[in-house]
């Protein structure tokens, strides 16, 4: 009998990990930021580059950082959902304009819609590094004290929204 | 003379493969740093491309990345406190060689595992084995009858 068992045991826990394994997207890396400071930045604005803004200036809110780009494929994937999340209001949006030209970056949101309090400019990906950004676009939860709660690697999706980032958000908010 | 050109091709082909390999942002470090870079950048996945060290890639990430090291470098910083500055900010996966820490503990230990456990069934099943054998002398029929499938000695049935 064990003999006959062994094998399908085995093929059993073999089958369980691989469907399991499998199913995991190898890009999303956990982030190491998660329940840490987000990182300081001072950077230049996007519509008025005489102008900076730092992590600061969005203490005592509960915000979103995300990373786009205009040369993002992926990002005007995500790009109506942050339009619409910005049109209800929920949540302000900075978006860090990551390795992109200005010019291109404004006509990108002239042309789709800008759902962001503002964007800053990291032409070099310097602050990117800071966020440990490796896909664009990415997204970061950040509460009241500065501290990163959540991180999006890739397009939000509607479902991630709505079951991860949104309840959290009202719960920070709470807070 | 076709097949010392084939020779002669194919004895240069690892020289395209080092020039290849070895291939680095141009630098204006020392060549003592940038040999620490070029090591440094070895240890260090690149994530975009992820079974590529990030000296091996292209990706403007890892690019960026070499020139981040390289910039440390210069700023005189430790290759300790590198390797701690692109963990604390892409998690331990950025290492190609991951630490030995309870999460990774499996991961290094699992295959020492699993050889103790494939050993240890091995012998166990060569004790059942030997248990099994009948070390009991054959009876006289049964030598016979032995002798006879092997198509040995004098058989009554198989004489022609």
């Amino acid at each position: 009998m064990w003999r006959y068992l062994a094998p399908l045991a085995v093929f059993l826990v073999l089958a369980g990990f691989l469907y399991v394994g499998l199913g995991l997207n190898p890009r999303e890396v956990p982030s190491p930021l998660v329940d840490k400071p987000a990182p300081a930045f001072q950077l230049a604005k996007l519509a008025q580059p005489d102008q900076t803004f730092s992590r600061d200036d969005m203490k005592g809110k509960v915000w979103m950082l995300n990373v786009w780009a205009s040369w993002c494929t992926a990002c005007r994937e995500e790009h109506p959902l942050l339009v619409e999340i910005a049109k209800q209001g929920t949540v302000p949006i900075v978006g860090l304009n990551y390795k992109d030209k200005p010019d291109a970056a404004k006509q990108w949101l002239a042309q789709w819609g800008d759902p962001y309090k503002l964007s800053v400019q990291d032409p070099v990906g310097r602050t990117g590094i800071e966020y440990g950004v490796y896909g664009v676009p990415e997204t970061f939860v950040i509460d009241k004290n500065g501290v990163i709660r959540f991180k999006q690697i890739g397009p939000i999706t509607p479902k991630v929204w709505q079951d991860k980032m949104l309840p959290l958000i009202r719960q920070l908010e709470q807070a | 003379m076709k097949r010392i050109f084939l020779t002669l091709m194919l004895a240069a082909l690892p020289a395209l493969a080092i020039a290849a390999g070895n291939e680095a942002a141009p630098t204006d470090l020392d060549p003592v740093s940038n040999k620490r870079a070029v090591e440094l950048s070895q240890q260090l996945r690149c994530l975009v491309c992820q079974n590529q060290t990030i000296a091996d890639s292209h990706a403007e990430l890892a690019v960026d990345l070499k020139n981040q090291i390289n910039e440390q470098i210069r700023a005189g910083r430790s290759d300790k406190e590198i390797i701690d500055f692109m963990v604390q900010r892409y998690g331990d996966f950025v290492l190609y060689k991951p630490p030995f820490k309870a999460e990774t503990a499996l991961l290094w230990v699992g295959p020492v595992l699993l050889l103790v456990l494939g050993v240890g069934v091995y012998f166990l099943q060569l004790r059942r084995r030997r248990a099994r054998i009948d070390e009991r002398p054959l009876s006289e029929a049964e030598r016979r009858e032995a002798d006879r499938l092997l198509g040995l000695g004098k058989t009554e049935d198989s004489s022609k």
